[in-house]
């Protein structure tokens, strides 16, 4: 019979082999689930009797033990089920290995000539590409309009996406009036809605940020309707005994409680804004990372196009640390309540 | 209709149904200023749905319930905002002046020092201290008591007692708490009412010193009757 320690305070291995040591003389208080207590104790007291295992109480069927478990009388440390702290240096090896191996097949890949430089080109055309763009200063410009077709858009989209989540997510009302009209919306791609946003906005800036806008207000929608609906009724109820209402409730209860639903929230729109700068830029732009794409395209430089994908691969991880940053400055109580 | 000055609580007539269920049948209440006042009753018998009618979360069916607006509220759960610190949950609602007497409170409540912690890091005891402390700001007249040591051990439950008893004699509100605990009730009670079937089975005051010693021939004389009146045999102690 196992006399693992199911219900014990977690006890180190050095423990474990004293409570084994000790076990004949003193009856130790774990029971397994189903055993009485008297038939455990009597186990205890005398470990070569007959298997107490699945006996509840005297004419019971007994339970069958499940396989590779240890035979009857033996003790052991009970196996550590919690969770053991990561070194940071290996985790931040571990993270990192997977990225690097790629970029050494590719080197591996086309440096050997396995790969044709037609195909993909391979580090030293796409650097050299990158030091083009740098001299002339068009690597900067283009980041900086896209960061701002981007920003604005996402700024304008995620704040309506916000708010109608917030309406939606603690009134049945807002509920009512948003919610089909949202779930419609996220339904239809935004790209689909191109053609139709040129001819109502044209090909300049505000066809950008306008189709930008309306990507990152689905995700931030469904979101914090999600986070505001996540909120404990029992202490929304609360805080409005203490006189907190409307606006007030929102910001001293919901939307602090939503956070961390709202930040992911954030993450996937400004995902989504790097999808929407490639159709936006691929028309009426002479600037910008999704005008970068519609050159390499057109000119068939696969320089470029490695280049523009390595460029979005680097915003991607910039997007992330920069969420895990704010997570931390704005959620500094999460600390204690995520499991990891 | 108007309540005697010296009332804290007036029910008249309350009834409240719950679709056929009628949890709450015609009930007549005065609770005067000071007063301590225990609720005892089995689950699922409309103690907390008289509670949440004076805090004002449920609608009476019939009747007139009349309350001071200076209530405050005490759950079972300690109800905190987890995305706030502990001194911000203890004067939420409040305006930032309300700081210093929140920091007073939660150092009547025993948990000085603790205003910058974060909800997540309190013990269950502590929890529901900040949540006493968050009533306690708001200088009650009333203070309304959900079963708010249900939720803990036995010994921090018999700290939290002497504690509520402690505060109640210094700040003087009007005490409404709800438990199923009879010796909670006698320890407590100025006066106790036993809630059986939507009205009271009994109305009994307590008129005891303070502190209350459990073993007290009087006390158990007053467990007794109420356990009886629960319908828990009460051949035990």
């Amino acid at each position: 019979m196992t006399l693992e320690g199911v219900t014990q305070a977690p006890s180190t291995s050095t423990e474990g082999a004293a409570a084994a040591s000790s076990a004949a003389a003193s009856p130790i208080a774990a029971f397994p689930i189903g055993v009485s207590s008297a038939a455990a104790s009597s186990a205890a007291a005398s470990p070569a009797a007959a298997s107490p295992i699945g006996v509840f109480s005297a004419g019971a069927s007994p339970v069958t033990v499940p396989p590779g478990a240890a035979p009857p009388g033996v003790l052991e440390p009970p196996r550590y089920l919690g969770s053991r702290r990561r070194r940071p240096a290996v985790s931040t090896a571990v993270r990192v290995a997977v990225p690097l191996l790629l970029v050494a097949a590719w080197w591996y890949g086309t440096g050997s000539g396995a790969i044709p430089p037609d195909v993909l080109a391979g580090p030293g055309a796409v650097l050299g590409a990158l030091g083009e763009l740098v001299a002339t200063g068009q690597l900067g410009d283009y980041l900086l309009a896209s960061a701002r077709r981007a920003g604005l858009g996402v700024l304008a989209g995620g704040g309506i996406g916000l708010l109608l989540g917030v309406v939606a997510g603690l009134s049945a009302l807002g509920e009512e009036l948003i919610d089909p009209t949202m779930q419609m919306k996220r339904a239809v791609p935004f790209l689909a809605l191109v053609p139709l946003f040129i001819s109502w906005f044209g090909v300049e800036e505000t066809f950008k940020v306008v189709l930008i806008a309306v990507a990152a207000a689905g995700p931030m929608y469904a979101y914090s309707y999600l986070g505001v609906r996540g909120v404990d009724r029992k202490t929304a109820e609360a805080a409005r005994g203490f006189g907190l209402t409307g606006p007030r409730l929102v910001l001293g209860v919901i939307i602090p409680t939503a956070l961390p639903n709202i930040l992911m929230a954030l993450r996937i729109c400004l995902s989504v804004s790097l999808t929407g700068l490639i159709a936006a830029e691929q028309i009426g732009a002479t600037e910008g990372i999704g005008y970068l794409v519609t050159l390499a395209q057109q000119y068939y430089r696969s320089d470029y196009m490695v280049l523009c994908i390595l460029i979005y691969a680097v915003l991607g991880l910039l997007i992330d640390l920069a969420i895990r940053g704010v997570e931390r400055l704005a959620m500094p109580w999460r600390g204690h309540v995520a499991a990891r | 209709m108007s309540a005697p000055a010296s009332s804290a609580v007036s029910i008249r007539g309350l009834r409240k149904a719950f679709g056929p269920k009628t949890v709450l049948d015609g009930i007549d209440l005065e609770i005067r200023r000071g007063e301590f006042f225990v609720l005892l009753g089995p689950s699922g018998t409309g103690k907390t749905t008289l509670l949440r009618i004076l805090a004002g979360l449920e609608l009476p069916d019939e009747g007139t319930v009349l309350a001071p607006r200076r209530r405050t509220t005490v759950y079972q759960e300690p109800r905190l905002v987890q995305a706030r610190r502990v001194l911000a949950n203890v004067t939420l609602g409040l305006p930032r002046s309300a700081r210093e007497a929140g920091r007073g409170a939660l150092a009547e409540v025993g948990l000085e020092g603790y205003g910058g912690a974060w909800p997540a890091t309190l013990s269950g005891g502590e929890a529901q201290r900040v949540a006493l402390a968050r009533a306690l700001v708001r200088d009650p007249e009333l203070l309304l008591l959900d079963e708010p040591f249900a939720a803990l051990d036995a010994l921090t439950r018999l700290q939290m007692q002497e504690l509520v008893a402690e505060l109640c004699e210094r700040h003087r509100p009007a005490v409404v708490l709800v438990t199923h605990d009879v010796d909670e009730a006698v320890r407590l009670a100025d006066r106790v009412a036993v809630l059986r079937e939507g009205s009271f089975a009994v109305e009994q005051p307590i008129d005891l010193p303070h502190p209350r010693d459990r073993s007290d021939p009087a006390f158990i004389a007053h467990r007794r009757r109420f356990l009886s009146h629960l319908g828990v045999a009460a051949a035990s102690h």
